[in-house]
């Protein structure tokens, strides 16, 4: 008896069975850990490189050289304006989304998401086939005396096409977390709907809907296919840091690397801002 | 005296309630989760519109199906406590008690002066500027009933008042609840399904059940009611809620 219970508690068999658990459980968690090393290793040596060539091939000299300048200036220009387009177009129909039913709301919503999954360069020809001198609304334009496509509007275009798509998603889930108990006890206090959107739904809203903008400004910022396709190359016009990439790419290296440092530290910024403001939210969410 | 017939049919069963609370009164509407109350609350409050019948309060319609009047909520002046409060969590406790008077354009001095007297009745003027979120269960539903009472309204609706709160504070709430409303004077409907709440807060109780109304009588009386077969006295730890009428009891 008294052996069979030691055998069961500290027998053979169970040391056995222990030590190959034990050793499947180290060799999988070391396995995991190669594979995160690994993971991390690929993203930031890249990123690392960036950094190491430019400090080497003295990039940041390029930073005063007009192509930079010009392309710098020109991205947050029309990164901004981006934004505010669909921060305006944007909130509202994200709300619409969030709060009603209609009918086709499959199908625009589908819409909605088209541009994330469609490939720039195709979202490029898709636009100039609409807007261009040829397109189906831009040959009336065009007779009108108004030309969108390879103009400064027609980056903004492009960018408002390609990121629309990330604020919307974000706005639509932030207005879809704000408890409708809020909304119905604003009314019950005396506020119009369009009182209680301003004053309650937007506020509760508003970190969700600022990190979907911040990650509309980063898509924009980073916007190529499209831009090339519809806007062209127009050095101080139309060449935005990612087109100034490219291009330069075919000469000086040196400018190339300057607008890629400044894109990283631009992402960088935007990570840490998104994920300060989510969670910001999240705690919100835990106190309610 | 607001004036309630109406019907709504619902996912399971037919709402068809018709009641009235003469002025002062706490009327207590006590049922099973999901037999209509809130729906009730909420159709009277105007964020639910019944299918047909009649909503009156004090002689102004608020909905008639017949004449296609549907007051929105904005329009009616009820002072409605949510279950759980819902006190607008991005703003303090002093602009939530604010909130109804700004609505009504009054001026800032008007809005200063009504919000620190309603503040002080609920003992909340120290903590004006606390985020809402971060106050007591209990002070949360002082800051709840101040705001709905600061915009002096017509009829009171309260859904489970304090079944957010933890059993010792109920108790309390429970005597200091029946004082407050009934020094306010307007028509109330106080949702529960606690006993307790309807014989130490309320005038009369009606019983709902499955969207109809199977009793009404005096609160003091609720325990005689004949449809609480299952209804157990209260008890200090024990919470008692209303049996199911219609299941004889299985032991």
């Amino acid at each position: 008896m008294v052996s069979s219970q030691f055998e069961r508690r500290f027998g053979w068999r169970r040391i056995k069975e222990e030590g190959i658990s034990g050793v499947r459980r180290r060799a999988l968690k070391v396995g995991l850990a190669l594979l995160l090393v690994l993971a991390a290793a690929f993203i930031a040596l890249p990123v690392a490189s960036l950094f190491i060539k430019s400090a080497s091939g003295m990039a940041f000299q390029s930073l005063r050289d007009p192509v930079v300048t010009d392309a710098l200036t020109l991205s947050l220009f029309t990164a901004t304006i981006t934004v505010v387009i669909v921060i305006i177009l944007g909130t509202p129909l994200s709300y619409l989304n969030a709060r009603f039913d209609y009918p086709g709301k499959e199908i625009a919503d589908s819409l909605i998401e088209l541009p994330v999954i469609m490939p720039p360069m195709v979202g490029g020809i898709a636009l100039l086939m609409a807007f261009g001198r040829m397109g189906v609304l831009g040959q009336h334009l065009h007779a009108g005396g108004v030309n969108i496509a390879f103009t400064t509007v027609a980056v903004v275009v492009a960018q408002v096409f390609v990121s629309m798509p990330f604020y919307l998603r974000q706005a639509r889930i932030s207005f879809e977390d704000v408890d409708l108990v809020f909304e119905n006890a604003a009314r019950t206090l005396g506020a119009s709907r369009t009182r209680v959107f301003f004053t309650v739904t937007l506020p509760i809203a508003t970190n969700g809907l600022i990190s979907g903008a911040i990650m509309a400004f980063a898509r924009a910022l980073g916007e190529f296919g499209a831009t090339i396709m519809f806007a062209g190359n127009f050095q101080g016009r139309t060449q935005t840091m990612p087109l100034a990439i490219y291009t330069a790419m075919q000469g000086d290296l040196k400018i190339s690397l300057c607008l890629a440092l400044i894109l990283v530290a631009f992402s960088f910024a935007i990570i840490a801002l998104v994920k300060i403001l989510t969670r910001r939210m999240y705690k919100n969410d835990v106190r309610n | 005296m607001l004036e309630i017939d109406v019907k709504k049919k619902l996912r399971d069963f037919d709402l068809d309630v018709s009641l009235n609370v003469p002025e002062g009164e706490i009327l207590m509407l006590v049922g099973e989760n999901g037999c209509g109350k809130s729906t009730l609350l909420n159709m009277v409050a105007g964020l639910l519109s019944p299918d047909s019948g009649e909503i009156t309060l004090a002689g102004e319609p608020l909905f008639d199906s017949s004449l296609r009047i549907n007051l929105s909520p904005e329009m009616r002046n009820i002072g409605y406590v949510f279950q759980n409060y819902a006190l607008f969590p991005h703003l303090s406790v002093y602009e939530n008690v604010a909130f109804g008077l700004r609505t009504r354009r009054l001026s800032r001095q008007k809005i200063e002066v009504k919000v620190k007297e309603q503040l002080e009745v609920f003992d909340l003027w120290g903590m004006r500027d606390a985020k809402a979120v971060n106050i007591s269960g209990g002070q949360k539903q002082r800051t709840a009933l101040a705001r709905a009472l600061a915009i002096e309204p017509r009829l009171l609706l309260l859904d489970e008042p304090l079944s957010a709160l933890d059993i010792r504070r109920q108790a309390e709430m429970r005597k200091e609840l029946r004082i407050l409303i009934r020094n306010f004077g307007v028509p109330s409907i106080v949702v529960t399904h606690d006993l307790r709440d309807v014989v130490s807060i309320g005038d009369r109780v009606f019983l709902l059940e499955e969207g109809k109304v199977i009793h009404s009588g005096l609160a003091e009386e609720v325990f005689n009611a004949k449809p609480l077969t299952g209804a157990v006295m209260p008890t200090r730890t024990r919470t008692t809620r209303l049996a199911r009428p219609a299941t004889p009891r299985s032991s």
